[in-house]
């Protein structure tokens, strides 16, 4: 079978999975169904030759789904029923249908599956073992041609941690003053 | 160590397990970020191993039975320090090169585990960064949980 079907299909799954989260009213059957989204995500990052991002989204998605499950499944969050009203849908439609159509027009001029059009990544391929002496290419890209990017992600990473401890904080010393 | 909190954490079973469990997902992860420029991995996902491997010990042990072995101050210290190290190792290399984060070490030879320069130690870098934060961050939406809620 070529990768493409293996593609249609795992894109298949995502999507119904991510309708189903959607749709379910358990919350604990709602987060397993974001699993299985990102459990087939790091499937078609296999298929399309990553092992290094299917690695990381593979152990990343089961620390997502540890965290949300600890945090959200024993607590009882109430389910407000959503009512659709007419004009709300049609728009709805409206605006899902010239998207389509309007990303048919523009999905036209990308180059095929597998034929890149920037030469920059020839480059990496051809001298990323003489000029930096790493044997795995993408390590040497992330590490020594980009590190700069991987500078932004730690500086990133540094503030979500500052940011939840601040959030979170205050419901522990409010506990312990009560 | 003795166990100074046996009634929290999950059952015997589940303790008995980890105990023969816990570390091998250590090592793995150890293996991931020492190998990251010779195989596919790197100080990331290495980090997120090892993070899974302290979020394995307080879901079968309770949190206290962490704490006594590794302080969240420990935790917050080393990833700020993380964070200094790789400045550090840029500011090195542009006094010594002329240029932010240039590789100021050798390349060594290619294939072998010592080599391409400051990659390794960018790794080991990310990986304590990676590991220490993401274990917090867990640490943080778990265990503080609202009675009323």
């Amino acid at each position: 079978m070529p990768v493409e079907l293996w593609l249609y299909f795992i894109l298949a799954v995502m999507i119904i999975g991510s309708i189903a989260c959607l749709e379910i009213k358990n919350i604990l059957s709602s987060i397993i169904t974001i699993g299985i989204v990102g459990l087939f995500l790091s499937l078609a990052f296999l298929f399309l030759g990553a092992p290094d991002l299917a690695l990381v989204q593979f152990v990343f998605e089961i620390l997502c789904m540890i965290i949300l499950i600890r945090a959200f499944a024993k607590r009882s969050i109430t389910l407000t029923a959503l009512k659709r009203d007419v004009p709300e849908t049609i728009i709805a439609i409206v605006i899902l249908v010239s998207i389509f159509v309007l990303s048919i027009f523009a999905l036209k001029d990308l180059p095929s599956f597998g034929k890149p059009i920037v030469r920059v990544a020839e480059h990496y391929l051809v001298n990323a073992g003489d000029e930096t002496g790493s044997q795995n290419i993408i390590t040497s890209i992330i590490l020594n041609y980009r590190v700069y990017d991987t500078l932004g992600e730690i500086t990133i990473l540094f503030t979500a941690i500052l940011g939840s401890l601040t959030v979170l904080r205050k419901i522990g010393r409010k506990k312990r003053n009560a | 160590m003795h166990n100074k909190y046996p009634n929290e954490g999950m059952s015997l079973i589940v303790k008995t397990i980890t105990r023969f469990t816990v570390w091998l997902i250590f090592l793995f992860g150890l293996y991931i970020f020492i190998h990251g420029h010779l195989s596919p991995g790197g100080g990331f996902a290495g980090g997120v191993i090892m993070a899974l491997s302290y979020v394995h010990l307080t879901l079968a042990f309770g949190k206290n039975y962490v704490n006594e072995r590794m302080k969240i101050a420990t935790m917050h210290n080393l990833e700020a320090l993380g964070g200094i190290l790789f400045i550090v190792i840029g500011l090195i290399g542009l006094y010594s090169l002329g240029h932010f984060l240039q590789n100021f070490m050798g390349k060594g030879t290619l294939y072998h585990i010592i080599s391409a320069g400051y990659i390794p130690v960018f790794n080991l870098i990310i990986c304590v960064k990676v590991g220490m934060g993401l274990y917090l961050v867990f640490y943080y939406l778990a265990s503080y949980q609202r009675k009323e809620g």
